[in-house]
């Protein structure tokens, strides 16, 4: 097709001299550089473009820019497909692929349209009113069927694949929007030395000065001056303009977002958007208003559109959206569009006035080209032909009843004021104001979103702030400019300049065209186009009683779509206040909140997908583990070898051998995630003993104490052991992940308790490669190295320094395997060095690697218990048993006085115990509960198969378990099903502990 | 999202780098200490709807804890200072009654 | 008796990427030996003895010399040739004998980067919530803060505006490694600082 409705002339921004090939739902269109898709489709003649969410009411393109309810599209295909875009902002480029959405089998011939024909069945608050009953009947019934009847574009199928950005920004004042308020406002700044931001959402500066060039700036044409201003602007290097930017939100502290669109034009760009995360000394919104619609009978149709975009696409892209246009304004901006349809060449059949006596220069233009103006007349109701406005009928204000005349037509440019976008105002807490005389919300001066010292941090520029004319924006904005510098201490005179712009007289506005008969009641008087959301519908909310704007909102799904409610929700306000008898002020607005239009899910993730979306950390041997076989453990961000597999073995297999290896020969374990804090001082071993439950000043240099640590509320919160290295130094081992809480835990009780204790810490952690060597032969792999210390004589839970096979370690001789058994630290540069040789070694032996699973077993085996297995958060020292690690001798120390709690000391606490199943070979469900009586009497905790003993054990927190050896219990191991198990000690094996004391 | 300046390094720096700490200037009781203070030191908090002294700490920075006094309702900032003090500085509660007097918060 | 054998020590990232915007080059530095110094800073004591250890001055809030860091009110970073930490340990312990510190050897607790070209700074600005325009961030400056999800800290080095040394925890070497070669994409800076 070609572009049938592309004007011989004008359209500032289409370049004629050069053709773009695209497709709309399948069909090859042409346009040209410049256009969007909504002005190239309209150039084409295309104006069915979409079908409503609820009546799937055929729609078209209504607005030129983001405040679009209706022409919404699927774009791209596989990784670059994205539902919901706006026409109205996609910038025409070469291999445009675009579907219309929620239509099927086609947009001109869809099935959902049935909902229209019972649409008097869907008043407001029809799906809380129908599907409430029967209630799963919503979950497995209706759900499914109204998802597919409704909703939006298609969800992607496939990963993205562009590429998204952050950045990180700072600037002194952050200018939202580029028309003249925002070019004066960012001119004054840049001249001042500010550094200065200028975010503007489309991809050209000048706003609707380059549609409304009839006013003249300092002398010169509006088009000059505008030209002269941008290039000032770009050659000051102090400001940074944006195009295609939407400053999204405005947030507590002078935070603000921009979303950049910088790559959505087709070529492979490296960045597709990106966002903005500005710190900014002030924000000036100089975000310009929205022409409201008017709402009238089928005012929805394909065809009805605001005036202002109606000279947009004619202005702007060259484009008639209609061959014959009736002008339906309560203003006097609306004449403009029949003053540039005149220009233009196009046929204006009417302009239909609320006023009685419409008065001014413009209306007197109008009159001067010989347009036909009707007086306190309305459109009473639009028809459709083939999906398509046809012709309307005209109402007369006073006496609505009385029949009107029919104009045929296929355009309706409708105009019912405008609207300041006072969303950055509002995001962060500033409030908007009815003003009855200009018939607006405006920005509240008294009430401004304050910032971290209480200062405006939002002010409000030109249009905005609710200045209509061009001379009354250049002057407020250039007022605000100034007073922005002065607060900044940044100078804030800044010049006026001289503006004639053409005189404006009051709207009268209109909330609801009067209509005769069945209509009067307004239903099919569209207020939200996207959620078919009526007049009728907010009068009937009303009369139901939710008279709160922000119920009478969610009941009636108003201003809910995705263009929230851009262009519905004054005129719903106006209807709801109306119905109740209040006035505008009373009813008040819904809140604004951030961000302004939809942005990507892709711009929120930025760089952080795939391999970047969450930091892995990797201990030295990671990739020696990898390559032999490890699969991995979460622990915090740590991986962890859980087992390593020979050939194709199962799990249970790899863990079953590693257990019987440390049981039989000798085993090597990575444990450097453990946690390491040094701390030292004077004051260090009384610190500690105010940290641990147990006595740590009694430690001797060289020795090793397991020590426990609780919370003031008197709970574990991690173990490990402590070493002393000399008189005032200790290295505290703490869990792994559990190293930067146990830190930060120690640092703020030194930071903010004990301040004037000397104690300094260290977090060591990464310092070491530390290595566990278990088994009863894992002396004898010692001695087969070169190293200096004499692991026959290092004693049971001492600490020895020196060198092992070339590495300098420090050797611990402690045991969680209940095994005899070493650890070794060594830096981490040695880290793998050690290891290999010590594998080595332990292969010789008949041994080799065990992962964390063996470990675990090993040690449930024992009965050791694990912070954060056996311990919830709610689970004393004395609760698993370990009452014999918390002094008695310390006055004080954390969690001591909690412990006293009458609820800690009760005797019928959960108290760990072990189970056995009386069925050896049933290994009961981690977490599954004792029952008696019908009623859970505590919970297991760790459950394993044991190779060592060949037969299934758990531990369980009991209530009073730890005087119940002995007693049966039943446990619950799925529905209806249970498992009788024995109570008894938690320690399974060796319970002497002969085995790691030799 | 807050912007604070840390008193221990004089970074202003955005909310991410900071950890909060919950109520500022609690008084510790250990053993020996009654039910009721027991109590009020491990559950009783203000959580005003105004004016908050309150622990952060510069987890991402210099790792220093400190005090800020801020509003929980406008996000007002009347300052920070350091944690080795049991109680506000005067020149901070001095700005935070001139806050009051104007209308600011409660 | 057995001795330590230096040959045994291998760092666990290496490697140079240099096809990043604008001649950006990243590299992971050869293994620096790492002292941590903690003490009151403002003591005569202390820094001689850091003058004494690693031959620099004291740096200055959020400063970085070529051999000392400032790290926090009570806190240095002491950078020596890797294989020296002990050394300079041991002169710290030596002349803060009777002083209240702790000195650690942590040469093998860091991974230190080195990002250089004119696009460094964007680089560091995608992920790092800090003011990195020339004026407010200089040669000597430092700062600890967060690139991404890591706790790091870089500074510029006496080499010039455009070259960075950042330090993170080894064990989330790795990622930040791919963090920043990903960042440091041709066509991928916003073109502002």
């Amino acid at each position: 097709m070609s572009q049938s409705h592309r004007l011989e002339t004008g359209g500032v921004l289409v370049d004629r001299t050069r053709q773009i090939k695209f497709l709309f739902d399948g069909k090859s269109y042409s346009g040209h550089p410049g256009d969007t898709l909504a002005s190239a489709l309209l150039a084409n003649g295309v104006k069915l473009v979409n079908r409503s969410y609820k009546y799937h009411r055929p729609r078209g393109v209504v607005s030129s820019g983001p405040e679009e309810p209706n022409a919404l599209v699927n774009l791209g295909n596989a990784g670059t497909h994205e539902p919901n875009i706006r026409m109205t902002q996609i910038e025409l480029h070469d291999g445009l692929d675009a579907t219309s959405q929620n239509r099927f089998p086609s947009l001109e011939a869809d099935v959902g349209v049935l909902n229209a024909a019972a649409s008097r069945f869907y008043p407001a608050g029809f799906y809380y009113k129908t599907f409430i009953h029967p209630r799963h009947a919503w979950k497995y019934f209706w759900e499914p069927v109204i998802r597919r009847i409704a909703g939006l574009g298609k969800a992607p199928t496939h990963a993205d694949s562009a590429q998204y950005e952050h950045t990180y920004a700072f600037c002194d004042v952050l200018i939202a929007g580029g028309g003249v308020a925002g070019l004066i406002a960012a001119k004054a700044a840049g001249e001042a030395g500010a550094r200065v931001i200028l975010a503007e959402q489309t991809e050209r500066l000048g706003g609707r000065l380059l549609v409304d060039d009839d006013a003249e700036i300092d002398g010169k044409s509006a088009r000059v001056w505008l030209e002269e201003t941008i290039a000032a602007l770009e050659a000051m290097d102090n400001v940074t303009i944006r195009l295609r930017t939407c400053c999204s939100a405005a947030y507590d502290h002078n935070y603000c977002l921009l979303y950049e669109r910088s790559g959505d034009r087709g070529e492979a760009a490296q960045v597709r958007h990106r966002l903005w995360r500005v710190r900014t000394g002030r924000v000036i919104a100089a975000t310009g208003m929205i022409e409201r619609p008017i709402a009238f009978n089928y005012n929805d149709l394909p065809g009805v559109m605001l005036a202002s975009a109606v000279r947009d696409y004619v202005k702007l892209w060259g484009v008639s959206p209609g061959e014959k246009t009736v002008v339906y304004t309560t203003n006097d901006d609306g004449y403009r569009t029949a003053l540039a349809l005149a220009e233009a060449g196009c046929t204006v059949r009417a302009i239909l006035d609320s006023r009685r006596e419409p008065d001014g220069p413009l209306v007197g233009a109008a009159r001067a080209l010989g347009l036909e103006i009707r007086p306190n007349t309305g459109i009473g109701k639009a028809k459709a032909k083939r999906n398509k406005l046809a012709s309307i009928e005209t109402v007369d204000f006073d006496n609505p009843e009385a029949p009107g005349t029919t104009i045929e037509c296929d355009c309706v440019a409708m105009s019912n004021g405008w609207s300041p976008v006072v969303h950055l105002y509002s995001h962060s807490g500033g409030k908007a104001m009815w003003d009855e005389e200009a018939v607006m919300y405006r920005p509240d001066p008294a009430n401004p979103p304050r910032g971290r010292d209480a200062e405006a941090m939002v002010h409000v520029a030109g249009g905005a702030h609710g200045a209509l004319t061009t001379d009354a924006v250049v002057a407020q904005a250039a007022a605000v400019a100034a007073e922005v510098l002065a607060e900044l201490g940044m100078g804030g005179t800044a010049a006026v300049p001289d503006v004639s712009a053409t005189a404006e007289t009051p709207t009268h506005p209109v909330w609801v065209t009067p209509s005769a008969g069945k209509a009067a009641l307004g239903g099919k008087h569209f207020l939200d186009f996207q959620n078919d959301v009526t007049v009728a519908d907010v009068a009937l909310a009303a009369r139901e009683g939710y008279e709160s704007v922000e119920h009478a909102k969610r009941y009636t799904t108003l201003g809910m779509a995705t263009d929230q409610g851009k262009l519905s929700n004054i005129n719903g306000h106006a209807i709801l206040g109306k119905t109740l008898g209040k006035t505008m002020a009373e009813v008040g607005t819904t809140t604004f909140r951030p961000p302004y239009t939809p942005i990507s899910f892709g711009s929120i993730a930025g760089r952080e997908t795939g391999n970047l979306f969450k930091p892995v950390r990797e201990t030295a041997l990671h990739g020696w583990h990898a390559a032999r076989g490890g699969d991995w453990e979460p622990v915090g961000d740590w991986r962890r070898p859980y087992r390593y597999q020979q050939g194709s073995e199962d799990r249970d297999t790899s863990i079953h051998r590693e257990c019987l290896r440390v049981r039989n020969t000798v085993g090597v374990l990575d444990a450097s995630t453990l946690g390491k804090i040094i701390v030292k001082g004077p004051d260090a071993a009384k610190f500690l003993d105010m940290m641990y439950t147990n006595m740590m000043s009694t430690l001797k240099p060289g020795k090793c104490r397991y020590g426990l640590m609780n919370n003031e509320n008197g709970f574990l919160m991690d173990d490990g052991v402590v070493v002393r290295l000399d008189e005032e130094t200790f290295l505290c081992h703490t869990t792994s992940g559990g190293a930067d809480n146990i830190h930060g835990w120690f640092e703020e009780w030194l930071q903010t308790e004990w301040f004037d204790l000397k104690v300094y810490t260290a977090n060591v952690t990464e310092q070491f490669t530390q290595i566990a060597v278990a088994g009863p032969k894992a002396r004898d792999l010692l001695n087969s190295l070169d190293s200096d210390i004499d692991f026959n004589a290092l004693p049971f839970m001492s600490m020895a320094e020196g060198t092992l096979a070339g590495c300098p370690v420090r050797a611990f001789r402690i045991s969680f395997t209940g095994e005899l058994s070493f650890e070794f630290a060594t830096p981490v540069s040695f880290g793998l060095a050690l290891w290999e040789v010590l594998h080595a070694k332990a292969e010789e032996l008949g041994g080799g690697t065990y992962g964390t699973e063996a470990q675990h077993i090993l040690r449930a085996e024992k009965g050791f218990v694990v912070i954060g297995d056996e311990t919830d958060g709610t689970v004393t020292a004395h609760d698993v048993g370990m009452g014999w690690a918390v002094s008695k001798k310390k006055e004080d120390f954390i969690g001591k006085r909690a412990m006293e709690r009458s609820d800690l000391t009760r005797p019928d606490r959960k108290q760990l115990v072990g189970l056995m199943t009386e069925d050896p070979t049933e290994v009961l469900p981690d977490g599954a509960h004792g029952v008696e009586g019908g009623k859970a009497i505590g919970h297991v905790t760790s459950t394993y198969f044991s190779p060592t003993l060949k037969r299934s054990i758990a531990m369980a927190l009991i209530n009073g378990g730890q005087g119940r050896f002995g007693e049966v219990i039943e446990v619950s191991t799925a529905k209806n099903k249970t498992a009788r198990a024995v109570i008894c000690d938690p320690v399974f094996y060796d319970k002497k502990g002969e085995r790691q004391d030799v | 999202m807050l912007l604070i300046d840390c008193p221990c390094c004089g970074v202003s720096g955005e909310e991410t780098e900071f950890a909060p700490g919950g109520e500022a200037h609690i008084v510790r009781f250990g053993p020996g200490s009654s039910d009721a203070e027991f109590s009020s030191y491990l559950f009783d908090r203000k959580n005003p709807r105004g004016v908050h002294f309150e622990r952060w700490r510069h987890a991402f920075g210099c790792g220093k804890w400190f005090h800020m006094a801020r509003s929980t309702q406008t996000l007002e900032v009347f300052g920070v200072y350091k944690a080795d003090v049991t109680t506000p500085p005067q020149d901070i509660l001095d700005r935070v009654e001139a806050a009051k007097a104007e209308g600011r918060v409660k | 008796m057995s001795e330590v054998d230096m040959s045994l020590a291998r760092p666990l990232l290496e490697g140079v990427s240099d096809t990043g915007a604008g001649g950006l080059k990243l590299s992971v530095q050869p293994l620096r030996g790492m002292v941590t110094l903690r003490a009151d800073l403002s003591e005569a004591s202390v820094a001689a003895a850091v003058k004494a250890a690693v031959g620099s001055d004291m740096p200055g809030v959020r400063k970085a010399t070529d051999t000392a860091l400032w790290m926090s009110p009570d806190e240095l970073m002491l950078l020596m040739p890797y294989g020296e930490a002990a050394d300079a340990v041991a002169v710290l312990t030596e002349k803060l004998s009777g002083v209240h510190h702790l000195a650690v050897d942590v040469s093998d607790a860091r991974t230190l980067f080195r990002l250089e070209g004119s696009a460094a700074r964007e680089v560091l600005a995608k992920g790092a919530p800090v003011d990195l325009a020339r004026d407010k961030f200089a040669v000597g400056d430092l700062r600890r803060t967060r690139i991404s999800h890591v706790a790091a800290a870089f500074w510029q080095s006496g080499d010039g505006p455009d070259v960075f040394e950042i330090l993170c925890f080894r064990s989330y070497a790795k990622y930040l490694w791919e963090w920043l070669e990903e960042s440091s994409r041709e066509g991928s800076m916003p073109g502002v600082l």
